[in-house]
């Protein structure tokens, strides 16, 4: 059977982790290379890396960043944040990244999609979703939260499926740093509607949250940050709790 | 010890060298066929269609079959492994190597499902992502020290049947092929330089197998 993965993100800002509360407050939390070592060690199935603040002149560090953390790690690693054109997709490939997550410059031309999926294959192209509630519904956002993109998340994960994409990383704004669960309402109706596997990110604050967002969710993969960066929960905890409720992990 | 990597423009080679590299094997990437001549084996490695492997034209192919029948190791990987078949119907005018009978086809995703809780770890989603088991069906120098039940690395849609080359099988709605030897022809569907120690300790076996 199929196990449910748990995937630890790097928020990478000029080559240093930080994490913050609701895509505010950035707090550092180390070195990108340290941490997924540690991670590595630990049990963590897959790894992302997200330049958060990701601009031209950067890009060049983002790619020392791939490099590090890909040197010593044997796991799937996906980079996103600032993935704009094929370009930028092949100079993560090219660094070391297995997967790129596109999210803003998807929004802007959804041909991007279907361009790095034949390029690429689907397995190698996530398309992240950051949505917020919205009445009944979910409304999709792009710029890291900033702007609405008039698109309801549903919708939008079913024709990124359709355009080529392998993944749906699928981020509640809502819940982003809150430590008060996944929105698994969110991540049930979007996991309902396509057929490529959703990872949920956002609101992990305890081992519950997962067994939650992997149940009533129906997540395929959960994504947290904060959780594992501080030393609160260890991946290996997590797993553990996870297999004693029934839930198929890698240990 | 020079062992060939082939390129056919659809494989992520960086990762596969870096695993190599950590199992003590140095991997040359051959530029025409005839560098092949030098291989002491080869490694076909691959993400994508089936159809990529057209990129190899029947010289590469002659070039491959050769060192095959002098007795050097073939390992292949993820689509690598499904074109040591004879086809597959993800490409069904692109003829694989045939070194093992059968045919690759496409998993069988469960129908979209209802509304209820009870039903959602039931459903198969393709393609198949994530890390899964593997159930060893016989010895092998391919999985010396890799225990029944090891969970790998997969992403693909397509599979191999099970045969008598079948040396593990992973279920995914239904069995499949998840590691296959024949002699000093190996193959592997999921991603060993993705699948932590495991993954190395595959990728050992064969470089061993090359002696």
């Amino acid at each position: 059977m199929l196990s449910k993965r748990i995937i630890a993100c790097l928020d990478v800002r000029d080559g240093q982790v930080v994490k913050g509360v609701n895509f505010e407050q950035l707090r550092s939390a180390g070195d990108p290379a340290a941490l997924a070592a540690r991670y590595n060690v630990e049990g963590v199935d897959e790894l992302v890396i997200l330049d958060i603040t990701a601009t031209l002149e950067r890009r060049r560090a983002l790619a020392d960043t791939i490099r590090a953390v890909a040197r010593e790690l044997f796991i799937p690693l996906a980079v996103g944040g600032g993935i704009r054109t094929e370009a930028d997709a092949e100079a993560a490939v090219a660094a070391g990244a297995d997967k790129v997550s596109l999210n803003t410059a998807a929004l802007a031309d959804p041909s991007l999609i279907t361009t790095l999926a034949r390029r690429y294959g689907s397995q190698a192209v996530l398309v992240a979703v950051d949505a917020k509630r919205d009445g009944d519904g979910f409304a999709v956002y792009a710029r890291s939260g900033q702007t609405t993109a008039n698109r309801d998340a549903v919708e939008w994960a079913r024709e990124a499926e359709d355009r080529g994409a392998g993944e749906i990383l699928l981020t509640s704004i809502d819940r982003d740093g809150t430590k008060v669960g996944f929105d698994c309402v969110l991540t049930a109706a979007v996991s309902r509607a396509v057929s490529i596997p959703v990872i949920a990110s956002g609101g992990a604050g305890t081992l519950d949250h997962f067994v939650d967002v992997f149940t009533d969710g129906r997540a395929d993969a959960a994504l947290a940050a904060s959780i594992f960066h501080y030393a609160e929960t260890s991946v290996r905890h997590l797993k553990d709790y996870l297999h004693q409720r029934g839930i198929p992990v890698r240990r | 010890m020079p062992i060939a990597l082939i390129d056919y423009g659809a494989g992520n080679l960086t990762s596969v060298r870096k695993a190599f590299a950590a199992v003590g094997a140095d991997l040359f990437v051959p530029t025409t066929p005839a560098e092949v001549e030098d291989a002491t084996a080869v490694v076909v490695p691959g993400v994508g269609h089936f159809g990529a492997t057209r990129a190899l034209g029947a010289d590469w192919v002659s070039a491959i079959l050769a060192r095959v029948g002098e007795g050097r190791p073939l390992l292949g990987i993820c689509l690598g492994m499904q074109w040591l078949f004879e086809g597959s119907e993800e490409a069904p005018d692109c003829a694989g190597l045939g070194l093992l009978a059968g045919q690759c086809y496409r998993l069988h995703p469960s129908a979209p499902s209802g509304q209820g809780p009870s039903d959602a770890a039931e459903r198969i989603k393709i393609p198949h992502v994530g890390w899964n088991a593997i159930e060893l069906r016989r010895d092998a120098s391919i999985v010396e020290g890799v225990p029944s039940g090891a969970q790998v690395y997969f992403t693909h849609s397509f599979v191999a049947p099970v045969t008598g080359d079948t040396v593990a099988v992973t279920d995914h709605g239904e069995p499949f092929a998840a590691i296959v030897q024949r002699g000093h022809v190996a193959g592997v569907q999921f991603h060993p330089e993705k699948s932590g120690e495991v993954g190395l300790t595959i990728l050992r076996n064969f470089v061993e197998l090359v002696g």
